[in-house]
């Protein structure tokens, strides 16, 4: 399996990035910070005013390494890349293959199915770990809601329906999420989902793990050539990438939701690393992002078996391996598309 | 427009159809690249071939890094080196020699002899001159051996020729089959996923939902 590369965070306020031969070279103050030789790493993120030459920029896109801009707080800007990938008969197919009702409907379920029992497996596992201090009642109920709901995904006729039994599955498993939460429950209150902004710690950092985690998905997707505007399950909406969206069903209670989980539960984060603003909007400190990205990026080092290709891979190689999954079958090779099924 | 003049046939490419059709596909309809220890290598030498010097004679002349193709086949690629003899009278050219690099000493093989034959096909039609014979040159022994163009290395090359315009006019890439010996030093295993072509994902999803409802 192909070497799982390090994604470069860049969150100094007014640092520069620049190619020294090939390397890349973080100067933060005029002062060279760090230098990374380019084969290492895969991907960079730029949070707030990080600014990047333009022969850097020119270098990443021939290496096939993905710069992306984002807001201090993690909203997405702008990303540069070099030419469009050159496989044109990926995307034609792609295009037809979203605009067919039956492949995104078959699409669509494997996605929701591999999601809902993600999440199932989130619950489970809180279950089996703390079944002691939680109320497992509460939980056992959700899951099986939960998997009546996988269940009927079979059955789907079309589209929204797919959607109709995401979003009620998302909301069981979000209304015991609060449960999962162990320690420091009197800071991290979760009472449901919120974004845009985020109005408490709990969702703050659900947020903020979800850009990280869709960034990946997204230069994954390109990597193999896929637009990631083009989803299946997610409309088409300009600037939103929906096949990003799709893809992340499978990671966000795995990678994402557990994250958040461990970094409450092992007091890694904590009420000191938030800020309320007058509307109500929590936003986190650099050191509060910084400890999310850590966490993460060790998380990514970890390995995992996945069902599908038989073989223990590194969380971190799951973006590119289901990105590729997808582009094979769309392509024709495999009959359908095989998520990822977190066991 | 024929279909062989608007898409013409890379002569670098048929090394990568006679290793296996599906990495021609993947590496020139799917336009897939992944850098590995052997391509890297070829890149190399590739380097130090075009920085040798030109040699010219009254008769005699040397073309490195030649352009060759053949309009009629729908080819098109490089010569490393083509050797070129002059009549003393016409000064018209009426003998054509192509060397093509090789790095080490190992023995020229069927993928090298067929890439030779390629080109010589091309010079054919460029020269209008019959070409039974070419030449390898290692790099490592500075030695040439001399390997003739017979008719059924050029009835391989045309069939292959004919195969990988088959493969461009039905756009379709064909269909993994994993082969140990040969995938495991591709360097396109990760994006060919050659194991998992026959793999049902159909039976996939039963099995993997069944498993979450019992749970």
């Amino acid at each position: 399996m192909r070497k799982l590369l390090n994604t470069l965070y860049v969150s100094s306020q007014g640092a520069y990035l620049r190619k020294e031969g090939e390397t890349v070279v973080v100067e933060v103050g005029g002062e060279k910070k760090l230098q990374l030789p380019i084969h290492t790493i895969s991907s960079i993120v730029c949070f707030g005013n990080v600014m990047c030459s333009p022969f850097l920029m020119g270098f990443c896109a021939e290496r096939s390494v993905a710069i992306s801009f984002l807001s201090e707080r993690g909203a997405f800007l702008a990303s540069a890349r070099g030419a469009v990938s050159g496989n044109v008969l990926l995307r034609r197919e792609h295009y037809r293959k979203a605009d067919d009702a039956d492949s995104s409907l078959s699409i669509a379920i494997n996605i929701v199915k591999a999601k809902l029992s993600n999440s199932l497996a989130v619950i489970h596992r809180a279950i089996r770990d703390h079944g002691a201090k939680i109320n497992v009642n509460l939980l056992k109920d959700a899951a099986n809601k939960i998997k009546r709901l996988i269940k009927t995904l079979s059955d789907a006729k079309d589209l929204d329906e797919v959607r109709g039994y995401e979003g009620e599955g998302s909301y069981e498993y979000f209304a015991v999420f609060d449960q999962l939460i162990l320690e420091q429950k009197e800071d991290f209150v979760f009472n449901g989902r919120n974004r845009r902004p985020p109005l408490d710690n709990v969702n703050a950092t659900l947020s903020f793990a979800y850009v990280i985690l869709s960034h990946d998905l997204r230069s994954a997707l390109e990597s193999v050539g896929l637009d990631p505007q083009v989803g299946f399950l997610h409309r088409d909406r300009s600037g939103r990438h929906s096949l990003a969206l799709d893809m992340m069903e499978e990671f966000r209670s795995v990678i994402a939701d557990r994250l958040v989980l461990s970094l409450i539960n092992r007091r890694q984060i904590a009420k000191k690393e938030f800020a309320k603003s007058a509307s109500g909007a929590v936003t986190i400190s650099d050191s509060g992002r910084k400890t999310i990205l850590t966490e993460y990026q060790n998380r990514k080092q970890e390995e995992i078996f996945h069902p599908y290709i038989d073989e223990k891979v590194k969380i971190g190689q799951l973006f590119f391996i289901q990105a590729n999954l997808l582009a094979r079958h769309i392509r024709g090779d495999i009959d359908g598309y095989p998520p990822f099924f977190w066991r | 427009m024929r279909e062989s003049e608007a898409d013409p046939i890379l002569i670098s490419a048929l090394q990568h159809a006679m290793f296996c059709e599906r990495q021609y596909a993947l590496i020139h309809l799917e336009q897939i690249w992944e850098e590995n220890r052997f391509t890297a290598e070829g890149r190399v030498l590739h380097e130090r071939v075009h920085t040798e010097h030109k040699e010219s004679r009254r008769l005699f002349r040397q073309e490195y890094d030649m352009s060759a193709r053949s309009p009629k086949l729908g080819l098109v690629g490089k010569c490393d080196l083509v050797e070129i003899w002059l009549d003393p009278k016409t000064k018209q050219p009426v003998r054509v020699n192509p060397v093509e690099f090789k790095r080490g000493r190992k023995k020229a093989n069927d993928v090298d002899r067929v890439q030779l034959c390629a080109q010589a096909l091309c010079l054919e039609e460029t020269f209008n001159l019959p070409i039974d014979a070419g030449e390898f040159y290692y790099l490592q022994e500075r030695r040439r051996v001399g390997a003739n163009i017979d008719d059924s290395l050029r009835a391989r090359t045309i069939a292959l020729i004919d195969k990988i315009r088959a493969i461009n006019i039905s756009r379709k890439t064909p269909i993994a089959i994993y082969d140990k010996k040969k995938c495991d030093r591709c360097s396109l295993i990760d994006f060919c996923m050659p194991k998992y072509a026959a793999k049902s994902v159909n039976r996939y999803m039963r099995y993997q939902t069944a498993k979450t409802l019992e749970s």
